[in-house]
């Protein structure tokens, strides 16, 4: 960790060669990526492939063995308060939505403000019930997780994300847990986000939300990126073999 | 009664601090508390209220038996809160600790706002266990010469040769503690358990 600076590029997130192993497992192999601010990064590939992996570096629920993160031009904090204070401004959504199962669905989204930014529970009140109305569920605010669809959960966790005001939102296969129906609702909800303009590293099997959101395709496989291109030209006309062959399998129907 | 009360205030207070010792990420307080639980619990009582209450005087140091007594229960105790409440930890999802640091909590604040809430409340039965045992090794402490209700019932067994329903009566009495423990510990569960 000697070599924690280096030369930043000026993007907002930045991972400069970062490999991580799990034990002897080496799942994200000299990784080179940044995202800008105000750009939609969406990360596909085959299951394994470590995208879930790299997304959950970046807010260092992950932590790398070499290379460095940055954000906003400094490397990620190790550990403490610094960290906590970095995470706050990385909203994060997860597959299995993690909404706290003891609290409402008010008070998952007011809890963050609260305890991390000392907002007056008045405010954070508010801006909750905003949020809640934006993602269509300001009905739902007194209930507990359990009573929400999976659709509502999911929408009601970016809620909480967003709450915390981040720079950056990280989607970790948002819809992956969801009945069909209800992906369209999150993925309506996301595609807003991006049109608003918020910085977003999205890892999914949408491909359909990579063709309309992303400004860029990232294809990951064996721990390794081995293609970054726009969407337009990453699924027309894809300049790896690797990335043709995967496309194949899943635009075959 | 009162040295049940006390003795369960402390072990829950000093158990819960050490169950999260135990899931702490600093290495050092993981220790700290694996060490603790294990020399605390598997130590029994009864030698921890002679090694308390001889071994300090060597050292210098005299509580009057009261304290004593029910630091000693708290103490043991509380090994096995911590092991209970560190239990119900793991059965929270790891999910929710990872939202709640995710949301930029500290440690303190992802353990008290999110986890423990969770795990407390899937370790009421268990806890209420602890409970029991503690009120019924109250009765250890009459080895330090606190006279429990064991200690009184003994006294006046010798006293009245009526031995059999001396401590007949005696046993009646703890049942009157116990039992409602249970019951109380029953509707603990079932209150907690509709919010979810």
């Amino acid at each position: 960790m000697g070599d924690a600076g280096g030369e930043s590029s000026g993007a907002l997130v930045e991972l400069d060669h970062v490999d991580k192993w799990f034990d002897d497992l080496h799942v994200l192999r000299d990784i080179q990526l940044g995202v800008d601010a105000g750009e939609v990064v969406v990360v596909i590939g085959p299951s394994g492939s470590g995208k879930s992996t790299l997304c959950r570096t970046i807010n260092r629920l992950e932590p790398i063995q070499r290379g460095v993160i940055r954000f906003d031009g400094a490397p990620l904090p190790q550990e403490g308060k610094a960290l906590a204070a970095l995470r706050a401004d990385v909203g994060m959504v997860f597959q299995s939505f993690n909404l706290f199962a003891h609290r409402s669905i008010l008070d998952n989204v007011t809890l963050g403000p609260i305890k991390a930014r000392k907002v007056p529970k008045r405010e954070a009140r508010d801006r909750a019930m905003e949020l809640l109305g934006r993602v269509g569920i300001a009905d739902k605010a007194d209930r507990h997780p359990a009573e929400l669809s999976g659709g509502q959960q999911q929408r009601a966790a970016i809620a909480r994300a967003l709450a915390m005001d981040p720079k950056v939102m990280l989607f970790d296969e948002p819809t992956s847990a969801l009945d069909p129906e209800m992906i369209k609702e999150v993925l309506d909800v996301m595609v807003e986000l991006a049109s608003e303009g918020m910085t977003m590293v999205v890892v999914t099997h949408e491909m359909g939300f990579a063709r309309s959101a992303a400004r860029r395709v990232v294809f990951m496989d064996d721990g390794a990126i081995v293609e970054v291109a726009p969407p337009e030209q990453f699924f027309s006309d894809p300049s790896t073999d690797r990335a043709r062959d995967f496309l194949s399998k899943i635009l075959a129907h | 009664m009162s040295l049940t009360l006390l003795g369960w205030l402390g072990a829950f207070g000093i158990g819960l601090l050490v169950a999260s010792f135990r899931v702490s990420p600093v290495p050092p307080l993981r220790w700290f508390g694996a060490t603790y639980v294990e020399l605390v619990r598997n130590c029994p009582l009864t030698v921890l209220f002679f090694l308390f209450w001889f071994g300090l005087p060597n050292a210098g140091v005299q509580l009057p038996r009261f304290p004593s007594a029910v630091i000693v229960l708290a103490v043991y105790t509380s090994s096995f809160v911590a092991e209970a409440i560190r239990a119900g930890v793991n059965t929270v999802a790891a999910g929710q600790a990872e939202a709640a640091r995710s949301l930029g909590l500290t440690f303190g604040q992802v353990l008290g706002q999110v986890v423990l809430p969770q795990a407390l409340r899937s370790v009421v039965a268990p806890l209420g266990n602890v409970f029991i045992a503690l009120i019924k090794n109250s009765s250890i402490a009459y080895t330090i010469s606190i006279v429990e209700l064991t200690g009184q019932a003994q006294t006046l067994a010798i006293r009245t040769a009526e031995v059999i329903p001396v401590f007949g009566a005696a046993a009646a009495a703890y049942l009157v503690l116990t039992l409602p423990s249970g019951a109380a510990v029953g509707f603990l569960e079932r209150r907690l358990a509709v919010r979810r």
